[in-house]
């Protein structure tokens, strides 16, 4: 199968216009002893039928959230998504459409995108936001080259309880830019203590919000610390539903959120594609990488939108742009625009509500299982110790329960620790099964 | 026409100076600003910022284009035009009056001496264009 | 039209979570921690659909008509790709899931590996980038990763005058330098000026081939060779692998890297502006700079590799963009070795046909076959009539515009793309209107100065938007 739409004629026809014999002549400038003779060995071609059986077959080969009861959150979050979210999101003027660089044609997705900024921006209270990166853990590599170049300052510190994925992006972009990146240990229920940590050649302070483990930091004490040595306050943001319910990064001193939004809207889909997004406050406005919508008037003065603050941008300012970043998560930040629509106000608030109950529940019922939690000023996930934890995992996956991420994997000191976290996909009937199973597994 | 004033001194990246005691007023040319078009933002120096001649004092953006600007001679920031954050289009409306964009306590004297007169630039500006 | 956030009124909700299938007890989140105010719309299910619906009619994609958009390969998105992507087998499975309950998923990425190797001809291949200017990135990351291993002063890296915007952006994020390298009269690299500037200090070269003119560079094989003598590497810009796939492998010609952009070539689509997905192919002395994970197999079994010696680390959270390359996967399955080689074959004839139809009324700074591409300049135009109208005017006749002025070397560049996907009677039609706009320019130019007159608003100020910035609705 393919997609040419040409028959022989068609293809004689036009090589009789364009002056050559052949298709293979088309191809004159490619040196002979380059070109693949007996065709690529990849497998031969399938109808549609056919490709949809052999994909829908590796698809079953996978487990999916709905034969699992799963605890899997740890920056990638299994939410409610309503149905208008996808019909709206596949409408293929939408999906089929390139970057609107072309905004009077390009209307529909603009004003999309303005609103998105706009409901990243209330949502974690800060003056503006982009139109998307390509996913939390890059938009908060980008923050700190943000912080970089603002401070002119080389020294990156960031709290050991940020996501270890996003660690490591973090210390790749800082690495190619030779920053030094300084790990803070955790302290005190599992919250990051930067005291001492911070200097005045710290260009910035990164901490994730609620934490990797699922503490909520205090930022209003971390941005104040930030501040007095001049270095730019950061937090990642990875449960943006925790923004239903808890203060925003943006009221509590922080310069940028650099978040993960695919909560809203976004399947899980085994990690991509997600929605990064920066936020930040005005003085930062220039330094942020990626697109940005603004609004305007046109010619007879009627409101419009259209990408503004272009010169940031590789297409223009090339070796001096901030950032490289071209295509970015337009659709995925559509689903999110939308799917915060459809939530609204008292939706999201619920939401978010929920899944804080859910993981009170799931505390104390840990709790009366003599399990030791291994902090408790929590959001909507928390670490817990279970004994031989590797094995009553093993357990309970035969059971089918995936009881949340191991933690020793990141951090070898967390033996037997794991994290477990909540959504409203979790109701309490399954809550109740997995701990009869856990119980039993112990 | 472009508009080259005779009691300025010139650089081969269009900025401009014109000194006043120590101090030196610095902006960009008229043939700068035309061929930038729409300014829309410029980045204000800081106050005290230390410079070596050539090396970049601040940026001016338009809708096209994010443009350098570079000292002329060495020297320290001692004022930056804070109209310009409002108006940014002064630069083009004014570029050599209220569109200058920073003073600098100029380090060396001796530097102006490496700089275009008016007459220089102006031959400067035609052979740019062959 | 009115924004999201002015719709609805207090109270009105279109989702609701009932509360008996929840536990109650409030969880203990101290006030000082708390929100206390959230400016979320409130509206209804229907209202909801109206605005995007509306939004959606506001906008213009591939299905509706013809994308000729130089450089971004907006060829027709299948349907059946979609449809695979969301399958909950691929949509419900987490990253952190044990890898025993997500081999369908690895399994895919495997193969994809192996044949994105097999159509580029290199010796390893990463699908980690998020789109195409990530693999870039990831491509100078590497670049200077091998250059700290093997010869420290290796700083600059050289790019035509043609480039993207998107290399010398890379370079410089890598804090490496940029050196430009003209062309020459035929479009092609300018070979004493590569000979002069490649030296001992000289990373590589980065090479967008077909060059964004749409030319293949005839001296591609000198070029590598120039680069390769003097201890430098060769990077490949792919974002036109379109005019070659299945035709011949960037390998071949002796490219070191290459980054992919899923996006294009494979038909993912372009969502607006991505989702994408890039990936980056590597000669085997490259291979342990890749980023992590790789996706490997042992007896049977899919696994996740993360025992790369030399790797730049991690570049996005867990495995590139997957949702995307499900879609990638299932257009090259369904295409196979013969279906991928009519890609590259009818993008170049449809590109020429278009080519050798316009040159006759505009210029052509160019006058060679061109690849998948090609580049017309402004220079015919009269009565002052720009690209730029020309580009509005298109709207006004139901076409999305060509790319314009890129790439910078022609003067009012109009850079047109028709990809293999359209018939001959679409680009009649579009190579008409072409035609009819210039006479209009002839006879009635203000009304092609004055276009788009049929769409939703006129011209908008840029100049505006980026004085008083209006990011957020208030």
């Amino acid at each position: 199968m393919d997609f040419v739409p040409h028959t022989r004629k068609d293809i004689e026809g036009m090589l009789k216009e364009v002056g050559v014999n052949s298709l293979d002549d088309l191809f004159r400038d490619i040196p002979d002893n380059i070109k693949i003779k007996g065709g690529l060995k990849i497998p031969a071609s399938l109808d549609e039928k056919s490709v949809s059986d052999l994909v829908g077959g590796l698809s079953k080969k996978n487990v999916n959230s709905k034969q699992y009861v799963s605890f899997l959150g740890g920056g990638c979050y299994n939410h409610f998504i309503p149905s208008a979210v996808a019909h709206l999101v596949y409408r293929s003027e939408f999906y089929t459409a390139y970057t609107p660089y072309q905004p009077e044609m390009s209307q529909g997705i603009l004003q999309a995108i303005f609103e998105f900024q706009t409901y990243m921006a209330r949502l974690t209270g800060m003056d503006l936001a982009n139109a998307s990166m390509y996913c939390g853990a890059s938009a908060l590599a980008e923050a700190m080259m943000m912080a970089k170049n603002h401070t002119n300052r080389k020294k990156i510190v960031i709290s050991k309880a940020v996501n270890p994925e996003y660690r490591q992006v973090v210390q790749t972009y800082a690495t190619a830019n030779e920053l030094e990146v300084v790990e803070i240990k955790v302290g005190n229920d599992l919250a990051t203590d930067f005291s001492e940590a911070v200097d005045d050649k710290t260009a910035c302070v990164i901490v994730q919000y609620p934490n990797f483990f699922g503490t909520i930091e205090d930022l209003e004490k971390i941005s104040a610390l930030a501040h007095s040595k001049g270095a730019v306050a950061i937090a990642s943001v990875q449960e943006m539903y925790s923004l239903g319910m808890l203060r925003p990064p943006g009221e509590l001193g922080m310069d940028i959120a650099a978040c993960e939004a695919q909560s809203f809207g976004n399947p899980i889909s085994f990690g991509g594609p997600h929605l990064g997004v920066i936020a930040c406050k005005t003085d930062l406005m220039r330094r942020i990488p990626g697109r940005l919508v603004g609004k305007t008037t046109d010619s007879e003065g009627k409101e419009g939108y259209i990408l503004t603050l272009q010169a940031r941008e590789q297409h223009i300012r090339r070796e001096k742009a901030s950032s490289n970043i071209c295509s970015n998560e337009a659709l995925c930040a559509l689903a999110a625009t939308i799917h915060l629509s459809m939530l609204g106000k008292s939706g999201l608030q619920k939401a978010s509500e929920i899944c804080a109950k859910n993981a009170t529940y799931a505390k104390k019922r840990f709790e009366g299982l003599k399990l030791h939690l291994l902090n408790q000023n929590i959001y909507n996930e928390f670490c817990v110790e279970i004994p031989n934890a590797d094995k009553v995992f093993e357990k309970l996956v035969e059971k089918k329960f995936i009881p949340g991420i191991k933690l020793w994997k990141y951090y070898p000191e967390m033996k037997n620790g794991l994290l477990i976290s909540f959504t409203e996909m979790n109701t309490k009937k399954e809550m109740d099964e997995f701990f009869s199973a856990l119980e039993g597994s112990l | 026409m472009t508009n080259i004033p005779k009691d300025l001194l010139y650089t081969k990246e269009h900025e401009w100076i014109r000194v006043e005691g120590d101090v030196g007023v610095v902006g960009i040319t008229d043939y700068a600003q035309h061929a930038l078009t729409d300014i829309v933002f410029v980045e204000l120096p800081a106050q005290g910022k230390k410079i070596d001649q050539s090396k970049g004092l601040t940026v001016v953006e338009s809708v096209k284009s994010v443009s350098d600007v570079y000292a002329p001679v060495a020297g320290e920031v001692v004022e930056a035009n804070s109209s310009l954050k409002a108006n940014p289009e002064l630069v083009n409306h004014d570029p050599y009056g209220k569109g200058w964009i920073a003073k600098l306590k100029i380090s060396s004297k001796d530097q102006l001496k490496t700089l275009m007169g008016p007459e220089q630039y102006e031959k400067y500006l035609q052979e740019q264009k062959h | 039209m009115k924004t999201i956030f002015e719709n609805g009124g207090e109270g009105r909700a279109a989702v609701q979570f009932s509360d008996d299938q929840y536990p109650t007890e409030a969880p203990k989140i101290e006030d000082r921690f708390r929100r206390k105010n959230l400016k979320i719309p409130e509206v209804s299910e229907i209202e909801v659909v109206r605005h995007y619906t509306t939004l959606s009619k506001r906008n213009y994609g591939v299905d509706l008509g013809f994308y000729p958009l130089g450089s971004c390969t907006m060829k027709y998105n299948p349907k059946v790709n979609e449809d695979m992507a969301k399958l909950e087998g691929f949509t419900n499975i987490h990253p952190m899931q044990p890898e025993e309950l997500s081999q369908g998923a690895l399994q895919m990425l495997f193969e994809l590996q192996e044949m994105m190797k097999e159509i580029t001809g290199f010796d390893a291949f990463s699908l980690q980038p998020a789109a195409g200017a990530h693999g870039e990135l990831v491509g100078v990351m590497m670049i200077k990763a091998y250059f700290q291993k093997h010869d420290k002063k290796r700083k600059k890296i050289l790019i035509p005058d043609s480039a993207h915007g998107t290399n010398p952006a890379s370079v410089t994020l890598c804090g490496l330098e940029t050196q430009e390298v003209k062309s020459d009269g035929n479009g092609n690299v300018d070979l004493n000026d590569l000979r002069q500037k490649m030296n001992d200090e000289t990373a590589g070269l980065m090479l967008t081939n077909p060059n964004t003119l749409g030319l293949f560079d005839q001296n591609i094989i000198e070029i590598c060779k120039i680069v390769h003598e003097k201890g430098g590497l060769v990077y490949c810009d792919g974002a036109n692998l379109n005019a070659m796939v299945g035709v011949t492998k960037p390998r071949d010609a002796g490219f070191d890297i290459m980054h992919v952009n899923f996006h294009k070539t494979f038909s993912t689509p372009h969502g607006c502006g991505g989702p994408g997905a890039g990936g980056v192919g590597v000669v085997g002395k490259l291979a342990s700079f890749l980023p992590k994970p790789m996706v490997n197999q042992t007896n049977g079994m899919y696994h996740l590799d993360y025992n790369i010696p030399d790797s730049i680390g991690k570049v996005k959270s867990y495995y590139g963009n997957f949702g995307v390359l499900v879609k990638a996967y299932t257009y090259i399955r369904a295409l196979g070795p013969d279906g991928l080689k009519r890609v590259g074959q009818n993008a170049v004839l449809n590109a020429n046909y278009m080519r050798v139809k316009l040159m006759k009324h505009f210029d052509l700074p160019y006058k060679r076959i061109c690849q998948h591409e090609f580049v017309i300049s402004d220079r015919n135009m009269p009565n002052g009539v720009t690209t730029m109208d020309l580009a509005k005017r298109l709207l006004d006749y139901g076409y999305h515009s060509p790319t314009i002025y890129f790439p910078l070397i022609v003067h009012g560049a109009i850079m047109i793309e028709p990809t293999e996907t359209e018939t001959r009677e679409t680009m009649d039609s579009f190579i008409e209107t072409m035609l009819k706009i210039l006479q209009e320019a002839q006879t009635t130019p203000e009304l092609v100065k004055g276009a788009p007159h049929t769409l939703p608003v006129k011209r908008l100020d840029g100049v505006k938007a980026a004085r008083e910035p209006v990011l957020t609705a208030r």
